[in-house]
């Protein structure tokens, strides 16, 4: 483990909380004004191009589900790392992943030394009957110096407004605001200054978002493919009766069992058997969403195939419409997967920038991403849809 | 579903397989005698091993989530077979008798670079290269205490 300061964090990220870098304070979130009257009519503030704000560089932020992953993905380049604690108050909730106290302030120490920022993933919803447990972690965050607070929950958020007005609030996934009216009532109401974008919009409804909203958008670079808006999602409770936004999993472990047969792999759900992989067939994670079933007389994936979302190739767009972060997914893999996948993403950004239009996928990143993807092979998900 | 996407053909294994090097014969004949060995002696090495380098490393949460339960590794490619269990006092072989609550089948590489720090779990079951039958659940404890850990195996001369 490098244990000295690393040299990737260039002028624009190197001082958290400063005034050039993603999270200087800005006047325009908290304030509980109404928006101005062109962003009511947003067709007509698309058209008159309201809003011209310089690219910046976008915040690499990358998954930590341990404290030796989040070691790795600050030495390989992560601008922030995210993280959650061992209880059901984040949506990765495992057996064995996660953060202790202990661990949350040494993660907190290691990543501030060396320029990174650490986000806190508090992003299930709280439990009507005991909602302490969540906001007992806001006053943990606080208290260890996170740095930013993902939160899905209104409860969470007010507690966290009224509580610990200066810890900022991104906006979480799970939260499924995928409109800009969305969003801006998460920030009127309880100041949010990041959202982070389900992978169901296109470039262009990316665009208008970054465009109109008065807050800062976070979107998925890389990682398992979501193909719905996630924190809506029912399929897994159909099936398990567990769902990403209570207990923060779409195939409970305790649900999946697997099963090596002469022909292959069975895979089940909570008993449902959702695919049968032949003996050279790509795996997947036993989602409901990326199974094969028998529609309408014919057998194959009816929803999606089991892949990962990868935006190397737009990149450069990204950039240009104002996406201030970029995510990459994967607080349940281990910390080969964040360290290497964090190298390449760093270096793409960093190329991204320095020359937009020199900018190509590097094959060797290709490579390194597809050799991490689920069923071994990628897609830009719904970034670009050709059948629209 | 018309996506585009990027394949690349999956590649088996990163280092050489181990008794790649041997004929497929005498690579047959060799697996076929090792499963008949008994499971107790590699068992009860693997079991010392694990007691000294893994065992001091163990969050007390995880010590008790594995307390009591059989777990059964298949080195495939080997047709090595080994089953433990860990007790308050360390790991000790486990009767062979009966179904192990958790069963890991993959090839002796993916083995290695898992317990180097090298690979990713879920990668090597995406490649084919790693299966878990049984208690997914403890087998994701197991994942996710020896992520925590870092590597358990170096080679001579580098430090963990
Ligand atoms: S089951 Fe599939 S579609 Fe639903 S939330 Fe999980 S990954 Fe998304």
């Amino acid at each position: 483990m490098q244990g000295i300061l690393t040299a990737h964090h260039d002028a624009i990220n190197s001082t958290p909380n400063s005034a050039n870098s993603p999270y200087a304070p800005d006047s325009r979130i908290r304030n509980n004004a109404a928006p101005p009257a062109w962003l009511i009519t947003m067709d007509a503030a698309v058209t008159t191009n309201a809003t011209t704000r310089p690219a910046v560089k976008p915040e690499l932020v990358c998954p930590a589900g341990s404290l030796r992953a989040l070691q790795m993905a600050v030495d390989a380049g992560a601008d922030a790392v995210y993280l959650g604690l061992k209880d059901a108050t984040n949506a990765r909730n495992f057996a064995g992943l996660n953060f202790d106290d202990t661990q949350v302030r040494a993660g907190v120490a290691y990543a501030h030394a060396r320029g990174a920022r650490v986000l806190m993933a508090l992003n299930t919803f709280a439990d009507a009957r005991d909602t302490r447990p969540w906001f007992g972690a806001v006053d943990t965050a606080a208290t260890m110096g996170a740095d930013a607070l993902i939160v899905a929950d209104t409860a969470v958020m007010a507690y966290c407004r009224d509580h610990h007005p200066k810890l900022r609030l991104h906006l979480s996934v799970q939260a499924s605001a995928t409109s800009y009216e969305a969003i801006e009532f998460y920030r009127r109401h309880y100041g949010i200054q990041r959202a982070v974008l389900p992978r169901v919009l296109t470039l262009s409804q990316v665009a208008h978002l970054a465009r109109l909203s008065m807050v800062d958008i976070e979107v998925f670079g890389f990682g398992s493919l979501c193909v719905m808006v996630e924190g809506r999602c029912a399929l897994s409770s159909y099936v398990t009766g567990q769902s990403p936004n209570n207990a923060g999993v779409c195939s409970p472990p305790s649900a999946v069992r697997w099963q090596h047969t002469p022909s292959g792999v069975d895979a089940r759900l909570n008993g449902v058997l959702i695919d049968h992989y032949g003996p050279d067939e790509p795996r997947g994670y036993p989602t409901l969403c990326k199974g094969r079933f028998d529609v309408a007389g014919e057998r194959g994936y009816a929803i999606e195939e089991p892949t990962s979302l990868n935006t190397l190739a737009i990149l450069p767009e990204l950039i240009s419409i104002g996406v201030k972060a970029i995510k990459i997914e994967g607080r349940q893999r281990s910390p080969s997967y964040v360290e290497q996948v964090t190298k390449v993403w760093r270096t793409a950004i960093d190329s991204a920038c320095a020359a937009p239009q020199r900018y190509s996928v590097q094959p060797a990143w290709s490579a390194t991403l597809t050799r991490f993807a689920e069923g071994q092979q990628h897609t830009l998900g719904a970034y670009d849809r050709p059948w629209r | 579903m018309t996506i585009p996407r990027e394949t690349m053909p999956p590649k088996r294994h990163e280092l050489p397989p181990l008794f790649e090097s041997l004929g497929t014969h005498l690579r047959d004949g060799l697996r076929q005698v090792v499963a008949r060995l008994p499971i107790e002696p590699p068992s009860f090495v693997l079991a010392r091993v694990l007691d000294r380098v893994l065992l001091p490393r163990l969050a007390h949460d995880t010590r008790q989530a594995l307390q009591g339960r059989t777990v059964e590794l298949v080195i495939s490619d080997l047709g090595i077979r080994v089953r433990l269990q860990l007790d308050y006092a360390g790991f000790r072989v486990a009767s062979s008798r009966g179904e192990a609550e958790l069963r890991i089948l993959a090839p002796a590489n993916s083995y290695i670079r898992l317990m180097r720090g090298e690979d990713d779990a879920d990668r090597l079951f995406f490649e084919r290269a790693l299966v878990m039958e049984g208690d997914t659940e403890l087998g994701l404890i197991l994942k996710n205490a020896l992520d925590a850990i870092g590597p358990l195996l170096t080679w001579p001369g580098r430090p963990a």
